[in-house]
């Protein structure tokens, strides 16, 4: 079980932690599966489609792109067959909120994958499980399967004429997965490696057929909506970014773990209200929407954290995780981890990914030595831009964030390790 | 209604003739039977073994140790994790035991952030860990035997 630090609001965690999640019967009693009855019986796919839209629900796993403007467009789109995915690759370092769904409310997941291949017409639909997440990949079978015992997948689901089944495909390592089209590609058996855009998965997705691709938490927040409305599901969050978000936190702070809030909660709030202050020492930094996230000073702490907000100051909330750290921390040797894991994950298909994450974690290392110099800092920054503006995917587009961040924020600690002296004493020059 | 097609079970194969394998790893034979059964060329099936992090070609222990490096594991103290392993194993990162018991692996993010650091030891996750609860574990494992 992982541990919930008091969630102010819980639509997406609702059932998790109070059923048993490899009881269909428990999560039946719990109004489980009614959502699948309303759609089926009393709307069209189109309303389905409207009503997501009107709820303003954005992607949960990072992009923010609006959900029901991605059912709309694989729905009108003509090829057939039509596929669904859920995407369940959860591999930015810091999260841990999917994890948290598939092993804690499994048919909710099932649910909303439902719902979207009848509002987009697809009849089948895959879950692609990173293959670390063995709990959730066994809970997720046990759910399918019972799933299908009370016909709620297969053919003619509640005699309404309408067919889908769900298979789970299980990842074999490998972070750059999470992207949607190298996960298409994983799914059909390949190399995982990212695909040129457009096209768009909604026109060519899986199999070059139009696809919906949704993260866990956004196929969630499906059922919800269904049952109680998009004007129910806007009361909740920012007016441009509404509904929850779970944040999952880790590191320094007291308390660490998930907690589900109304969007725009601000980091302090999560800090000293949710996760009980720090566990010991000041509070330096946080690292917020994982390793390809942005660094936040103190000066930060009063941003809200949502998609909007964040976007305006130019950083990313991403996944939601948040790295907590205090002032033992440094940050070169943070930076230097951030690195190489990008290097480790590039996964060698693009130039500027592949050479530029080597050549970044390198000037980073010399940096922690002592063996770096001044001019490092400014070929960081420009081989970092670079990337952005020419890689494949965020991976490679990504590592300037965590860069620039921290530079702006700790310059003066940077430059000190060139200088031959790690301030908090944690590398070794 | 089936969905079932070959090329897309690769993966599924490899996992599985990885897991059948006493030493964690897919042998040449099984890569060449995959790819015949799915229809691909050899460098195909070789291209998509090498490419995912949890598949192996060369021999590995019965138990692989796979410890996060990740952003909160580094924060929590993933550093002492691998020096206390190196030196229980007495072998360096990516090594395996001379009784070929034990490989040493880094893994990406495992996902228990909130009990890092952590590592895997075939299927299972070990979280909060110590000096004390890494060597504890490795003593039950070599018990077993």
């Amino acid at each position: 079980m992982i541990k919930e630090l008091n969630s102010p609001v819980r639509i997406v965690l609702d059932n998790c932690g109070k059923i048993d999640p490899e009881s269909i019967e428990e999560y039946i009693a719990q109004d489980g599966y009614k959502a699948v009855g309303k759609v089926l019986r009393e709307m069209k796919p189109e309303e389905v489609v409207s009503e997501i839209k009107a709820s303003g629900l954005q992607g949960r796993g990072g992009a923010a792109f609006p959900t029901g403007l991605k059912w709309d467009f694989t729905a009108k789109a003509q090829d057939t067959p039509k596929y669904v995915i859920c995407n369940a690759d959860e591999g930015e370092p810091g999260t841990f909120k999917d994890r948290a769904i598939l092993e804690g409310d499994p048919h909710k997941i099932i649910e909303g994958m439902i719902i979207a291949g009848y509002a987009v017409g697809a009849h089948y639909g895959y879950i692609y499980i990173r293959g670390e997440y063995l709990l959730s990949i066994n809970r997720f079978q046990k759910a399918i399967e019972q799933a299908i015992g009370h016909r709620f997948l297969g053919e003619d689901i509640l005699e309404s004429g309408f067919n889908f089944q769900i298979d789970i495909h299980q990842g074999a390592g490998s972070y750059v997965c999470g992207e949607e089209t190298a996960l298409m590609d994983s799914l059909e058996g390949k190399r995982g490696t990212p695909r040129f855009k457009p096209p768009f998965p909604p026109s060519s997705g899986l199999w070059k057929k139009p696809t919906v691709i949704n993260n866990v938490e956004t196929l969630a927040n499906i059922v919800p909506i269904i049952l109680k409305g998009a004007d129910w599901f806007r009361s909740f969050g920012a007016k441009e970014c509404p509904g929850t978000k779970v944040y999952a936190i880790s590191g320094h702070a007291k308390e660490v773990g998930l907690i589900e809030a109304p969007m725009g909660i601000t980091l302090r709030e999560i800090i000293t209200e949710h996760a009980q202050g720090m566990r010991q020492g000041k509070f330096k930094m946080a690292q917020v929407g994982g390793t390809a996230g942005a660094i936040l000073g103190e000066d930060m702490l009063d941003l809200p954290l949502d998609y909007a907000s964040l976007k305006e100051k130019g950083l990313v909330l991403g996944s939601g995780a948040i790295l907590v750290m205090d002032e033992t921390t440094c940050a070169v040797d943070m930076l230097k981890c951030f690195l190489n894991f990008f290097k480790r994950e590039s996964c060698g298909e693009c130039v500027p990914c592949r050479v530029g994450t080597e050549k970044l974690l390198q000037l980073a290392t010399a940096i922690s030595q002592g063996e770096g110099k001044e001019d490092d800092i400014d070929l960081m920054l420009h081989t970092a831009k670079v990337m952005q503006k020419t890689s494949l995917c965020a991976l490679g587009q990504s590592p300037i964030l965590p860069i620039s961040t921290i530079l702006k924020c700790f310059r003066g600690e940077v430059t000190e390790h060139i200088r031959g002296r790690c301030p908090t004493g944690v590398c070794k020059i | 209604m089936k969905l079932r097609n070959r090329k897309k079970d690769v993966i599924a194969l490899l996992s599985k003739a990885q897991t059948e394998n006493k030493h964690n790893y897919i042998t040449e034979e099984k890569l060449k039977l995959i790819a015949r059964e799915a229809g691909l060329s050899y460098s195909e099936v070789y291209g998509v073994a090498t490419f995912y992090s949890l598949f192996s070609l060369k021999p590995r222990g019965e138990y692989v140790i796979r410890v996060c490096d990740s952003g909160p594991c580094h924060l929590m103290g993933s550093k002492s994790v691998f020096e206390v392993l190196e030196e229980e194993l007495n072998i360096d990162l990516g090594e395996t035991t001379s009784d070929g018991e034990f490989t040493l692996e880094e893994t990406s993010c495992l996902g228990i952030c909130d009990e890092a650091p952590a590592m895997m030891i075939n299927d299972k996750v070990y979280g909060n860990l110590t000096p004390q609860k890494i060597k504890e574990t490795l003593r039950k494992l070599k018990e077993k035997k």
